[in-house]
């Protein structure tokens, strides 16, 4: 599916491409450089995957252990996706809407998450909900133990993923001129009723990109799930971590059909996405 | 700012008082616990026990060689990124092709794969049992548990940063100067250097930034390929997993805060960027019509 170098060259340019030089050593220096750094490495995963015996590669894939693991990367991955959906629609509106002491502040930290070392987050959270931790201290004699749990991995995945939905949905907002909801009052609507079947549907597609995009990180973060994992097998056990375990066991075939299947998700993933962006940029004319 | 007034000022824009009170409240208490305590955590832990076991932990020689491998891996990734970042962007943004959508997708395409697997993917090319692996073995050339294995990871890792933040930013501001200046017969580095580059210098600095940021903090890529060889190869965030893992808590989050620190940074020059861009835009009111015209 790599784009052929040369018919690329050959093409004759549609629209004053005449005009510029460079464009075959740009074009030509990006494709060897993405072929060398991204396309050929991850042709190996798929080349090696297919050596692998087929009912061989089908027992890895399917173990119970592994099946945990897909339940609770994904759903950990779903359940952050909702929380940070709702919780970044909410963020956005008022980064927009609203004057508030420490906006600017609030503004640029919302980046965080994208600027922080995985490892970094992954023992802040370890430690701040441990059995001494900050919040751990509080939550443990409520029977609630989050460090070591599920509940960490979801903690820590809210943390990853939630500048996604604020950073899609706050350029779509910015954008909305005040004029629908006037005329959206002027007619009768409520205030409720304004933001439900004006500016909701306005925002869905955003939400919904961002919503994708943080899946995605999600489903396989590494660093900053590990240390507050616990990491026990069927239980709070990440597919990321069983490929690393299998490495360190030399069972290189084993890690590599894992990683196939992730790869996989990943591109389906990456397809959605896109999609959803050309339907962002159809409804409102904004390119994310 | 002037924005959000106009909207309160509005009665048919605006929500009741108690509903602004609770949305502010809702989304301000989310952001403080899920956000804004960890990293306060990570600074408090570090000074912890005190100035004197912070410093002591940075300046211990097994550190200092984490830092210096960090930064040298950084060195290495960033310009090599820096560079494609401007190249596929000036193709992308500067010419009309086929399947630039596809390309634009691959580009991407790091970003949706785990970095776990990018290390992989390093492993089964130039490992003992990779493609290359019995060939480099005879020639004694070592890449993975090495640190060539671990700037081809965070080179992955961190390979659509640069042209990620370039992109739109070129696309925005179309190609009028640059067919301005190739009439006014300037050759294509000329256009570049004298052109491009300084339109896009502001985006380009919070690129490479971001990058150099990523790139220092990387950990499940590299920590893939690195082997955790004590220092060798270990980087910043590999030296905080195994002081962690040693119970050395102050140690760790006191390594820890360098790249929490690193990470502010980033995001005030981000800030500042921001601000200055906006300050542009106004003062140049036209460049915003550009931006409709010469859409994707």
């Amino acid at each position: 599916m790599k784009p052929n170098e040369t018919m690329l060259r050959i093409r004759k340019p549609t629209r004053n491409n005449q005009l510029f030089p460079g464009f075959g050593l740009s074009l030509g220096f990006t494709l060897v450089y993405l072929a060398l750094i991204v396309l050929i490495p991850l042709s190996a995963v798929v080349l090696k995957a297919s050596t692998l015996n087929a009912s061989a590669f089908w027992e890895t894939v399917t173990a119970p252990r592994l099946l945990a693991s897909y339940r609770l990367s994904f759903g950990a991955a779903l359940m952050a996706g909702l929380i940070n959906s709702i919780f970044g629609l909410m963020l956005a509106w008022v980064l927009v809407r609203y004057n508030f002491f420490g906006k600017k502040l609030v503004d640029s930290l919302i980046d965080l998450p994208f600027a922080l070392p995985t490892a970094v987050t992954g023992i802040a959270l370890a430690s701040l909900y441990s059995k001494n931790g900050w919040v751990g201290r509080y939550l443990e004699p409520l029977g609630l133990k989050v460090a070591f749990t599920p509940l960490g991995i979801l903690m820590a995945l809210i943390f990853i993923g939630l500048p996604f939905v604020v950073r899609t949905v706050q350029p779509i907002l910015e954008d909305l001129e005040l004029e629908y909801e006037e005329a959206a009052s002027s007619l009768g609507a409520t205030r409720w009723q304004t933001f439900r079947f004006v500016i909701l549907p306005t925002l869905f597609p955003a939400i919904l990109t961002g919503f994708a995009l943080a899946f995605a990180r999600s489903v396989g973060e590494y660093g900053s799930v590990i240390f507050i994992a616990g990491n026990i097998p069927l239980v709070s056990e990440i597919t990321p971590l069983i490929i690393i375990t299998k490495l360190e066991q030399y069972d290189t075939a084993g890690a590599t059909a894992i990683a196939v299947v992730m790869l996989f998700i990943s591109l389906l993933l990456l397809l959605l996405i896109n999609g959803l962006q050309a339907w962002t940029a159809k409804r409102t004319g904004r390119n994310l | 700012m002037k924005r959000a007034s106009r909207f309160e000022k509005n009665a048919a824009t605006r929500e009741p008082r108690w509903v602004k009170g609770l949305l502010l409240f809702l989304s301000l208490s989310f952001f403080g616990f899920f956000l804004l305590l960890p990293l306060i955590s990570v600074f408090a832990q570090a000074l912890h026990k005190g100035w004197e076991v912070y410093l002591k932990a940075i300046f211990e020689p097994d550190a200092l060689t984490a830092i210096k491998l960090s930064l040298t891996v950084a060195l290495i990734a960033v310009p090599l990124n820096l560079v494609f970042g401007v190249a596929a962007a000036w193709a992308i943004t500067k010419f009309d092709f086929k399947w630039k959508q596809l390309l634009i997708t691959l580009i991407d395409l790091p970003f949706s794969v785990s970095p776990v697997i990018a290390g992989l993917v390093y492993v089964l090319v130039f490992g003992a049992q990779g493609w290359l692996g019995r060939g480099l073995a005879e020639h004694n050339i070592k890449i993975i548990f090495a640190v060539p294995g671990i700037v081809l990871a965070t080179l992955f890792v961190t390979f659509p940063l640069v042209a990620r933040e370039l992109i739109p930013l070129m696309e925005a501001q179309g190609r009028e100067e640059e067919e301005a200046a190739t009439v006014l017969g300037a050759n294509g580095w000329q256009t570049l250097w004298k052109v491009t580059l300084p339109n896009i210098k502001w985006g380009l600095l919070y690129g490479v930034i971001l990058c150099n940021a990523r790139a220092m903090g990387e950990f499940g890529a590299v920590s893939v390929v690195s082997g955790h060889i004590r220092g060798y190869t270990n980087t910043i965030p590999l030296h905080v997993e195994i002081l962690y893992n040693e119970y050395n808590f102050a140690a760790a989050f006191a390594m820890a805060s360098i790249l929490a620190l690193l990470a502010l940074l980033t995001l005030a020059i981000k800030t500042y960027i921001e601000w200055h861009l906006r300050l542009e835009t106004e003062s140049k009111p036209l460049s915003m019509e550009a931006n409709n015209e010469t859409d994707l």
